[in-house]
């Protein structure tokens, strides 16, 4: 079994299927990261240096935007990505979806590998 | 040439077919629920209630859906009779109820408890009403039917990680190869679209179909804006969020794939409103797992696929509620819940191919009469979405 799973090459982060202690080096899209927290399994770590403001993708689509540097190997989550949709408590309205790429849906990749 | 696949099945006379042949037990309010629970539970093993919290102190558009709700699980095929049970002042009207199930064919009748003369004689007469309905039931054949003619719910709940990775992709394979053969699969919760809505509109088979879409999730993000909320303290869940689903999108993404890769997006309708094209229709529900499932079966689904990572133990009335998880560690905690263990795709000893294979075949085995877990537990949760106040 994999310790990591990416979904689409377009991914800037990846799913851990087992928990990742620190230090632990996971290989995904042909490059290597090491975990610099721990990272429970299920929970994302990032691929690439993800900068403030920059959309995290996963699935090949935007699921949020990073609330602060992401380095690679740090753990992903609620604490430094926030969602853009149905959010009342934020001033403008959100984008239209409209205009976003309709890119191909992308499968898991454990479909692929057998 | 393969036999098509198929199930056994009862036909009703509109051409629909059931995969269950209930005595519906239908409370017209909230003040006779009680009594139709009881009379439900005389007249077993077909008889079901669909105890409810409406019916009386409701104004318009809840009003409707209210009766259409009521209406159509009076009207579904997987109801061989129905005895409705009145209060006698309330708002929904017993005899529209009875009419739905009339232009059916099937049997039906009234009981009011205020012109019973109260609890024990309105209960009395009516479980002996259910149970003449229950022996009248029990021998009428199933017979083969084809699979176009199944209407899929498609289901997702508690999800986790495994969900969109193992659970929905599964099911998204059945969902496809279900409408390649002709039938219909049918997706809810338009909050769990919100992020992946672009790749569902890019499939929609007209345009107009694609602006409905959008417009419906354009309308769930201005009810939030409207609140001056933030979406997120509900979705994700804090359940999801443990399970390591960050946003909304993330959720949406992997939920999406419960209505497969290929299948077109043929038409979008209204809470509990009748599911008329074969394909893939999305339906506006909200994301709360029971209000969500009433509203699929409402529509005309006869069976429910249901993907949990954490699982959960929600049943229907009326339509079988099969339940499929990705998470080994659930598939052992839950396993009284569960009917599906597809953990294998997560540890890469099952393809997603062979998970969906078995899948389709339990939509056909639950289709033909198999018990589902839900059915095991006695698990029948119904609850009918409410938009505006009690007046």
């Amino acid at each position: 079994m994999k310790a990591v799973l990416v979904i689409s090459e377009r991914d800037n982060v990846a799913t851990a299927l087992e928990p990742l202690e620190q230090g632990r080096a996971v290989e995904a899209n042909g490059r290597t990261v090491v975990a610099l927290e721990p990272i429970p399994a299920g929970h994302k770590i990032a691929l690439l240096g993800i900068a403030a403001g920059e959309g995290v993708f996963k699935y090949g689509s935007p699921i949020g935007t990073a609330t602060g540097d992401i380095p690679a190997g740090a753990h992903v989550h609620t604490h430094n990505v926030a969602s853009s949709r149905g959010r009342g408590d934020l001033p403008q309205p959100p984008s239209d979806p409209r205009a976003r790429p309709a890119e191909p849906p992308d499968v898991p990749q454990t479909a692929r590998t057998h | 040439m393969a036999a098509r696949p198929g199930f056994y099945g009862y036909r009703r006379s509109d051409g629909r077919v059931g995969t269950r042949n209930h005595v519906l037990v239908v409370p017209t309010v909230i003040c006779s629920s009680l009594v139709a629970e009881r009379v439900a539970a005389a007249a077993p093993p077909l008889g079901v209630a669909l105890p409810h919290l409406a019916g009386c102190g409701q104004l318009g558009p809840d009003m409707r859906v209210t009766h259409e709700t009521l209406a159509a699980y009076c009207g579904h095929p997987n109801v061989g009779a129905v005895l409705v049970l009145a209060l006698g002042c309330e708002q929904v009207v017993a005899q529209a109820l009875a009419d739905a199930a009339r232009r059916q064919g099937k049997p039906v009748d009234i009981v009011a408890i205020q012109s019973e003369g109260g609890t024990i004689r309105a209960t009395e007469k009516g479980s002996a009403i259910a149970r003449e309905f229950g022996r009248a039931l029990a021998v009428q054949p199933r017979e083969w039917c084809d699979v176009a003619d199944l209407v899929l719910s498609l289901k997702c709940g508690g999800s986790d990680y495994t969900s969109g990775l193992a659970s929905n992709p599964a099911l998204g394979r059945v969902t496809d190869r279900l409408v390649d053969l002709g039938g219909t699969a049918v997706l809810g919760e338009i909050a769990e679209i919100m992020g992946a809505e672009h790749l569902l509109a890019a499939r929609a088979s007209r345009p107009a179909t694609a602006e409905q879409l959008i417009q419906i999730i354009t309308r769930v993000e201005a009810e939030a804006r409207a609140l001056g909320l933030d979406i997120r303290g509900t979705q994700p869940s804090p359940g999801n969020i443990r399970g390591g689903l960050t946003t909304i999108e993330e959720k949406s993404l992997g939920a999406t794939h419960k209505g497969g890769e290929r299948a077109r997006l043929e038409d979008v309708v209204g809470y509990a409103a009748p599911i008329l094209r074969k394909g893939l229709t999305v339906m506006d529900t909200p994301g709360l797992d029971v209000e969500s499932v009433t509203g699929m079966v409402g529509g005309g689904a006869q069976v429910v696929v249901f993907t949990t990572g954490l699982g959960t133990p929600t049943g229907n009335p009326i339509a079988p509620v099969i339940k499929i998880t990705g998470n080994a560690r659930t598939a052992r905690q839950m396993a009284d819940n569960l009917d599906l263990d597809v953990s294998g795709i997560m540890s890469d000893t099952e393809s997603l191919d062979h998970a969906a294979d078995r899948l389709f075949d339990e939509v056909l085995a639950v289709a033909s009469g198999k018990a589902t877990a839900a059915e095991r537990l006695g698990h029948r949760e119904f609850a009918i979405h409410r938009r505006n106040p009690t007046i």
